[in-house]
């Protein structure tokens, strides 16, 4: 029931004095600010933007009713439109003409991530032509038909501003496009058709939504998933980009203040607002992941959901340690080898960012920014730290599977070139050992899957008392290590008697301690 | 030109290997009862009753010398005898008559015989008698669990199958420092072969979970093992020396060869079954599986052993013979391996092309050596060619082996590590270095080299060949 839900409205909407007979409600969705203009401005204007903090509020002379309201970017500049073909600065500031166009226009949509207008022309008004703002000049861009699903003869306006919405999906800007057809039996019910514009190039119609319901429909998009509302059912459900995948419906969950879900008074901005002016709420949309978990059964496809969402990290360790109780290892296998692939691009990003700012030379004039880490780069100490560490010590499986997934793991890595962290051959080492398996440990150090260095050889010497080939493959691990000469002298002075303490290992002249982990004094000390 | 008699050597050769327990026959007219197996077996009853009685003897008379250890071996001119006890109060003798050199005789007398005494060592043939033991018990457990399951009949009836045929099988001409050791060739694999080997066995374990163990095999050597060293170490001697060779001429043979094995007509995988059905097509065909006994947390465990091949790869899972395995059960296991392995069969051989054109001839063997590592029971030796049942053929000269048999009895006899040089006849130089629990063997061929010289090749190849094992100097 609740707790399915994957889609909510923010905790904390941000709260306006609700449309009335005295009070206008407008929205800016450049600023994402509210304004609740109070009889025409005299008793005062409100404005809340995206944090309560911005609230400004103000008094201006009633000069007939506002049409329409915005604020510059920092609230520097005030602009009011009374008529439709003026506004009104109060501040007196000088206006420049930059640039016009004349076209024949129906209507128009406007986004402010990427500062591109969309006019809608010609009489059946899907023919649109997009402008994008770059640097205060104004570039046209090559126009694109939207196909409509019914060609009206004679033609008419067969295209509103309702059934078109601009997003920013990975970066890029789509035009989405809300096609509703006819009720019949062959009908699909409505679509939802993607248009991708890319900034130099034609449009092209990339992704089809197949909604199967008709009726009113809204869109958002959050967390680059395309959420489509649906009134008369009150759901939404999602689709994310790219792939087309079925969400199945989901109700968002009970807001903390009381309002009524899916009211027609509703209304959706991009990307993700929904404002409810008779109440005065403004609301940002938010997906909740750990539901979303449920929803693909094949964990290939639910990880690759899941590495393109943002706060994926821990839901994504959560799907780890589930599936290592249930599932089987090519599925476990599969699953690590999507994370560490996209582990390896952050390393490999992180790479070339150092070895271009060591080098100080930067590539076409352009400055290397460093790579963002996301929350998808699961690095080797997250999945040691919430997941195998802890599956490890599990008495409910068996340890024959427990190592296959620790070894799938080091496969993983090893297959992607990653350099496999050192503790993560101790657990490999410290389950052997608990089980008594030596002779597998053995065949693992004779082909060097278990790298070697100069802790694990350590740890190896503190064996020995169980399991007295240790000795021996400590020596040839120290020998392979940086100080191959000393190690003559080491298997000398190896103090025999004390276990318990710290080990020493002398190495030439200097004397290090190596402490060794809880975990193996333990071990070794219940198995002698 | 000689009158064309010339000296001829003879190698050493079985006389004779019995099987008895004294507890069996102790008293006066019941000697009969104590010998559970004789070899040849057309020897007269007495005559019988006679070697068997003596050996019991020996070895009563030696125990006054030393309870805990009585005779091994009894050394007399013309052969000698070894003694072996496997579980308490049973007992296996082998005689082998030493080698001997016939000289022709002038004068038309008889040829003068020159029995070779020194030339076979103990420690060989000692090994030869304990593997005969293993292998017996490797496919019928020990003769206690006989005795258990159906008394004196049932266990002289097993001995009786089981060695008829093994001993033909003995080349005792052929033994030496190997059979000593009696180790396991490793396969050498980088790291991420290895890496795809063990998930594919981890992957097979699971989705069949009647696998108890997996063994991973490649060229007739060992990459993975699942089963403890001294089961491994048995049924790999098995495997290569028995069960592949039968299996490869055939393959080897023309494609229109009657010998060519039936193939399964499955086009998707090149894999099959070595052991049990030979053809899954026909559902008439009946099919067994070779069982064998491994050691368990309570004494044994009695196994099926399926082996199934695909190229040069070959794979052997064991499950408990308790479960019956049925057709499906291996149409199950051919369509789940057989493309797998396949596909991991031609992985290897990419890879160790890939590796050998990396190392390039610097690797080749220029040295003439024999490894070996008590630990994991590692062997490699580059003086021994083809290995297959009938023959092991060795490009050293068998005095040159003998000296490193000797060499190696006196390693036996000290815990310390130690390295010793012997120069042998003519241009060759032995070394024998003994490190923890590593033994190396090299055999040099000089002109005019001296004590420092082999040293320092020694020292060498150490550095080349082993430079990642820590010998110490």
């Amino acid at each position: 029931m609740a707790e399915e839900h994957y889609l909510e409205l923010s905790e904390n909407p941000v709260q306006f004095e609700h449309a009335s007979s005295v009070n206008n409600v407008f929205f800016d969705e450049a600023n994402k600010q509210v304004f609740a203009v109070r009889s025409g401005g005299a008793t005062g204007v409100v404005v809340k933007g995206p944090d309560d903090k911005c609230s400004v509020a103000f008094r201006m002379d009633d000069k007939g009713e506002v049409k329409c309201i915005k604020f510059s970017i920092g609230n520097k500049i005030l602009a009011v439109q009374r008529t439709l073909k003026s506004v009104v600065f109060p501040d007196k500031r000088s206006l420049k003409l930059l640039k016009s166009q004349s076209i024949n226009v129906n209507w128009y949509q406007y986004c402010p991530e990427t500062a591109v207008i969309l006019l809608s022309t010609t009489v059946q008004g899907n023919v649109l032509q997009p402008f994008a703002f770059r640097n205060g000049t104004m570039t046209k861009m090559s126009k694109f038909e939207i196909e409509l699903p019914v060609i009206p003869k004679p033609a008419k306006l067969s295209l509103s501003e309702r059934d078109i919405a601009m997003a920013t999906i990975y970066g890029q800007l789509y035009v989405m496009y809300l096609k509703h057809h006819s009720r019949t039996v062959n009908s699909p019910g409505a679509e939802v058709v993607l248009y991708h514009l890319p900034r130099d190039g034609t449009c092209k119609k990339s992704h089809v939504l197949k909604l199967n319901m008709t009726g009113k429909f809204a869109l958002n998009i959050v967390d680059n998933l395309v959420v489509v509302h649906h009134q008369s059912s009150q759901v939404s459900g999602s689709e994310p980009e790219p792939g087309p995948f079925s969400g199945p419906a989901a109700v968002p969950t009970q807001p903390p203040v009381p309002c009524q879900l899916y009211s027609s008074s509703w209304s959706v901005f991009q990307p993700d607002i929904i404002i409810s002016a008779s109440e005065g709420y403004l609301w940002y949309l938010q997906v909740k992941l750990p539901p979303t978990v449920h929803l693909l059964q094949d964990k290939g496809k639910l990880m690759d959901f899941l590495l393109r969402r943002r706060d994926c990290k821990m839901v994504i360790l959560s799907v780890c340690s589930q599936s290592q109780e249930k599932a089987s290892l090519p599925v476990v296998a599969t699953v690590f080898d999507k994370l560490n692939q996209v582990y390896k691009e952050y390393l490999e990003a992180e790479q070339s960012y150092a070895a271009a700012t060591e080098s100080g030379t930067s590539r076409g004039g352009a400055a290397q920014k460093r790579p963002v880490r996301t929350q998808a780069v699961i690095d080797q100490s997250d999945m040691y730290t919430h997941v195998l560490s802890s599956f490890t010590e599990r008495k409910d499986v068996t340890h024959k599977f427990i190592i296959a997934v620790v070894m799938e793991y080091i496969r993983s890595l090893n297959q992607y070139q990653i350099t496999v962290q050192h503790y993560l051959y101790e657990l490999v080492i410290k389950t052997l050992v608990q089980n008594n398996l030596f002779y597998m440990l053995h065949q693992f150090l004779q082909y060097h899957v278990l790298s070697d260095s100069k802790p694990l050889a350590c740890l190896l010497l503190s064996l020995e008392s169980t399991y007295p080939p240790a000795h021996q493959l400590s020596l040839d691990m120290l020998k392979v290590g940086p100080e191959p000469d000393r190690v003559g002298r080491y298997s000398h002075a190896v103090n025999r008697s004390s276990r318990e303490a710290p080990l020493n290992c002398h190495l030439g002249n200097t004397t290090e301690k190596i402490a060794i982990p809880d975990d193996f004094n333990k071990v070794s000390r219940t198995l002698r | 030109m000689a009158s064309g008699a010339q000296e001829k050597q003879y190698t050493p050769s079985l006389l004779s290997f019995f099987i008895y327990n004294p507890t069996f026959g102790p008293r006066e007219g019941e000697e009969e009862k104590k010998i559970l197996f004789y070899h040849p077996s057309e020897v007269e009853k007495n005559e019988k009753i006679r070697n068997v009685g003596l050996c019991e003897a020996i070895v009563q008379f030696t125990r006054t010398f030393c309870p805990t250890k009585p005779a091994k071996s009894l050394h007399t001119q013309k052969n000698r005898q070894f003694f072996f006890e496997p579980e308490e109060h049973f007992w296996i003798v082998m005689v082998v008559r030493n080698p001997m050199i016939e000289k022709p005789n002038k004068d038309g007398k008889p040829p003068a015989i020159e029995y070779q005494e020194e030339e076979i060592l103990d420690t060989v043939y000692g090994a030869v008698v304990r593997q005969c033991y293993s292998m017996y018990k490797l496919f019928n457990g020990t003769f206690g669990r006989a005795m258990e399951a159906g008394g004196v009949e049932l266990l002289i009836q097993k001995l009786e199958k089981f060695f008829y045929r093994y001993l033909q099988t003995l080349h005792l001409q052929s033994c030496d420092l190997l059979d000593v050791f009696g180790g396991i060739s490793f396969f050498p694999l980088d790291k991420m072969t290895y890496l795809k080997i063990q998930s594919f066995v981890n992957r097979v374990e699971e989705s069949l979970s009647l696998i108890k163990y997996t063994a991973f095999l490649y060229n007739d050597q060992l990459i993975w093992s699942g089963l403890e060293q001294d089961d491994m170490r048995i049924l790999y001697k098995y495997l290569t020396t028995s069960l592949f060779p039968r299996h490869s001429e055939p393959e080897l043979a023309g494609r229109d060869s009657p010998l060519r094995p039936e193939v399964t007509g499955n086009l998707l995988h090149y894999g099959r079954f070595l052991t049990g059905p030979t053809n899954l097509k026909d559902p008439e065909a009946k099919f067994r599986f070779p069982k064998i006994f491994v050691s368990a947390e309570e004494g044994y465990e009695e196994l099926h052993l399926i082996v199934y091949k695909a190229m040069s790869a070959a794979a052997c899972f064991m499950i408990s013979a308790t479960v019956e395995l049925t057709r499906e059960f291996c149409e199950q296991l051919d369509s789940l391996v057989g493309p797998q392995l396949t596909l991991l069969a031609s992985d290897i051989c990419e890879q160790f092309t890939i590796n050998r054109r990396i190392s390039g001839p610097e690797k080749e063997p220029q040295f003439k050596f024999i490894y070996f590592n008590h630990m994991n029971l590692a062997e490699k030796s580059t003086i021994h060619m083809r290995k297959t049942a009938s023959v092991c053929l060795t490009s050293v000269h068998p005095d040159l082996m003998k000296i490193l048999g000797d060499i190696n009895c006196d390693f036996a006899r000290f815990d310390e590590d130690e390295e010793i040089i012997v120069k042998a006849m003519t241009d060759y130089w032995v070394v024998g270095k003994k490190s923890d629990q590593r033994e190396l063997y090299v055999i040099l061929n000089q002109k005019n080299a001296n004590l420092i010289l082999v040293n320092e090749e020694v020292k060498r190849l150490c550095a080349t060949q082993f430079n990642n094992i820590f010998f110490l100097d």
